[in-house]
């Protein structure tokens, strides 16, 4: 293990048997001491980035019904929606009221939607000063299974309608072991990473993400980290990486998984991405999925971002002002970390010192 | 002055002063702070976390003192005012699940009980559950006897002991700052009186535990001031068998307005700084209640190691906005301190390992 240490001290590259070693037997503050030496030497300044962005899911229907999600709806259910244009312009316009930086739209694998929807949606809503970032790899495998055109073109009718970033999503874990357990019916790891090859040749920047602490072992953690560090190598055009911890209220695979996942299972993986992933710029800490106290803690295990700071979608006029204290309410947090608060753009460029 | 002249003065086992303390609590280094006060961790107690199966009982939230910083206390017309009667108190501690180890009892400075009810408190919980430590009362609530019965500390004590009390938990310390007190908790007894009755307590053969409360008005100097004046006082009478710093819950208090809750790395940081100075201290307590179970667990690694207790229902911080659970179960406790590294100690009140779950 001292060797593996060293290794990373020197900022060396490790390899996936080390990384494994690492992951199951790195001490915990350890592993916070290396993810910082890293953090530091691709950022040397003691700063913290959030974006302040919204989330707006324009459909609840999807056909792949994974067994982590809460959120999908059969298509006939009472409660299934599907947004129309307009009622996107308009809530991107709320949005943009509040100050907000960028819209982060995704949707479940709605069959009946057509192609033009998600061209005309890119279209219509990249007119307002709110950035877009749109979508997820297996939504773009949908949009080439209706339209009967490839992945390349279907990036490039995106792109001529405005998107130039993508979300990381539908990741969860890639690998195939998992996958099929978790959700059988979405595009396969291959797939994925095809999709975002070509998202980067095309000069679309995405994310990467990774949703553990269900029925994944480290094996499939280290597989999932190896295979976005192997086409951040190709391509460069993974933005930042951001992992998330499974909930377990109101879906199936919750009730395969007994136990929560603890802030030092997180920190440990976060600390641990750091490290593996030396490619990448940013790694977010997920204070919505953690909670802010364990978030503040990941700024001293390696995270150099704060990820979203989510204005609420339905909260109109009056959120004016709760927008802008839970900015406060981050910028508070990551000063009292030790750091000095930035807000950001999608593409991570520094917007404003708090 | 940088940590190094710290971690040097630790590996070489030499108590840290005002300065070095000063050192930690401003340095942004989480991870070493942390890493040099694990190490004292792990000479201390090596690789165990220590827990307890224990119950709270809080007599009576009728309280003379008013405090700013509490949300517990009620003035005794309020429909939630409450006191407890002996065989109440027997009848809830009957309704745990059976194998606690530990009662610990706390109560609001009652205006018109006789010390004859703390007695007979003390002497039917004995009656009734011989095998249970009975950790009881606050210095606070032993110079408010002494005051009602016109005993001394003294014989306050004794008669607690003799009726079957043998620890006291360490509340009622907050911040040993005259400045303080003064604006927070007037009513409450300075250092002086605090100390007295430990003294007396460890004199007697009664271990006790010792608290800061902070995240509210007070420096970091009077947190250090506080953490020397503890150490000293173990110098003296050795008594003394956890420390355990305490978050503020500003919610439902006087103080709610103006304060937020204090931060999870300045807990941690805290926590390390009290294992760093109280060197003479054998446990730190990272306080799940306060700290939620998540950055508790995480405190394991900043110099705590015990976790405290399954509790069952804890009233005080909750009054005050604890987000964390009433209590937690034996299983996920022991899940805890495993998936956190450490090895999973049973105790009671004194510090007896019950048994070890590798």
């Amino acid at each position: 293990m001292k060797e593996i240490y060293k290794k990373v001290e020197k900022f060396e590259r490790i390899n996936k048997e080390e990384g494994l070693r690492l992951l199951a037997d790195g001490d915990f503050l350890k592993l916070g001491e290396l993810a910082n030496r890293i953090r530091f030497k691709k950022h040397p300044k003691r700063e913290v980035t959030f974006i302040l962005d919204t989330n707006i899911n324009y459909t609840n229907v999807c056909s792949i019904k994974c067994s982590f999600c809460a959120f999908y709806r059969d298509k006939g259910a009472d409660d299934a929606y599907t947004l129309s244009i307009d009622e996107l312009v308009l809530k991107v316009k709320e949005a943009e009221l509040k100050g907000v930086e960028t819209a982060l739209i995704q949707g479940g694998l709605n069959d009946d939607i057509p192609y033009d929807y998600y061209i005309d949606m890119v279209r219509e809503l990249s007119k307002s000063n709110v950035h877009v970032h749109a979508f997820s790899p297996p939504e773009i495998d949908l949009m080439g299974k209706i339209s009967g055109k490839s992945i390349k073109e279907v990036f490039e009718d995106l792109k001529n309608a405005g998107l130039n970033t993508m979300p990381g999503g539908g990741a969860e874990i890639l690998s195939e072991r998992v996958r099929k357990k978790i959700s059988p019916k979405k595009i396969d790891s291959d797939r994925w990473i095809d999709i975002m090859r070509e998202a980067h040749k095309q000069n679309i920047k995405t994310t990467a993400t990774m949703m553990f602490g269900h029925i994944e072992n480290e094996e499939d953690i280290v597989e999932h980290l190896s295979r976005i560090r192997k086409l951040q190598d190709e391509t460069k055009g993974f933005s930042a990486f951001i992992a998330w911890d499974f909930k377990k209220e109101n879906n199936k695979l919750g009730k395969m998984v007994s136990k929560n996942t603890t802030g030092i299972d997180y920190l440990r993986l976060l600390a641990f991405s750091r490290i593996f992933l030396d490619n990448f710029d940013n790694i977010q800490a997920s204070w919505a999925s953690q909670g802010q106290d364990v978030g503040e803690v990941a700024l001293h295990f390696g995270a150099n971002d704060m990820g979203s700071m989510l204005v609420e979608e339905n909260v109109m006029r009056q959120a004016g002002f709760r927008a802008s204290s839970s900015v406060n309410a981050i910028a508070q947090l990551i000063k009292k970390a030790g750091f000095q608060p930035v807000l950001r753009t999608t593409k991570y460029e520094k917007i404003k010192y708090l | 002055m940088s940590l190094s002249v710290v971690e040097e003065k630790i590996n070489a086992g030499e108590p840290l002063n005002f300065n070095d303390a000063k050192t930690v609590l401003e340095s942004n280094n989480l991870i070493k702070i942390g890493e040099i006060a694990r190490r004292v961790k792990f000479k201390k107690s090596s690789n165990k976390v220590y827990f307890v199966l224990n119950k709270h009982i809080n007599y009576t939230n009728i309280c003379v003192s008013k405090c700013k910083f509490c949300a517990f206390y009620r003035n005794g017309d309020e429909k939630d005012a409450y006191i407890m009667s002996v065989d109440e108190i027997v009848d809830e501690i009957a309704k745990v699940p059976k194998g606690i180890k530990e009662v610990h009892i706390v109560g609001g400075l009652h205006p018109t009980k006789d010390f004859s009810y703390y007695i007979d408190m003390i002497k039917a919980i004995r009656e009734n559950f011989p095998d249970i430590d009975i950790k009881a009362f606050t210095a606070v609530e032993i110079d408010y006897f002494s005051k009602i019965s016109t005993m001394s500390y003294s014989e306050v004590l004794k008669s607690l002991k003799d009726a079957g009390l043998n620890s006291m938990p360490g509340g009622g310390a907050e911040v040993f700052s005259q400045r303080v007190r003064e604006k927070l908790y007037p009513n409450k007894i300075p250092y002086e009186k605090w100390s007295e009755v430990h003294k007396i307590a460890h004199s007697y053969g009664i271990p006790t535990n010792a608290t800061l409360l902070f995240g509210h008005i007070e420096t970091d100097d009077e947190i250090i001031n506080h953490l020397l004046k503890l150490r000293n006082l173990q110098d003296e009478s050795k008594g003394f068998l956890c420390f355990i710093p305490l978050s503020f819950h500003p919610d439902n208090t006087p103080l709610g307005l103006t304060i937020k809750k204090v931060d999870a790395v300045r807990e941690l940081k805290i926590l390390a700084l009290s294992r760093l100075v109280l060197n003479n201290f054998p446990h730190i307590k990272a306080y799940w209640v306060m700290l939620s179970p998540k950055i508790g667990q995480i405190g394991l690694h900043f110099g705590a190691d015990d976790i405290d207790g399954t509790i069952d229902v804890e009233r005080i911080t909750h009054a005050a906005g604890a987000k964390s659970p009433l209590g937690m179960a034996k299983d996920n406790m022991i899940h805890l301190i495993k998936n956190a590294g450490f090895v999973p100690i049973e105790r009671d009140a004194l510090y007896n390992e019950l048994e070890i779950f590798q």
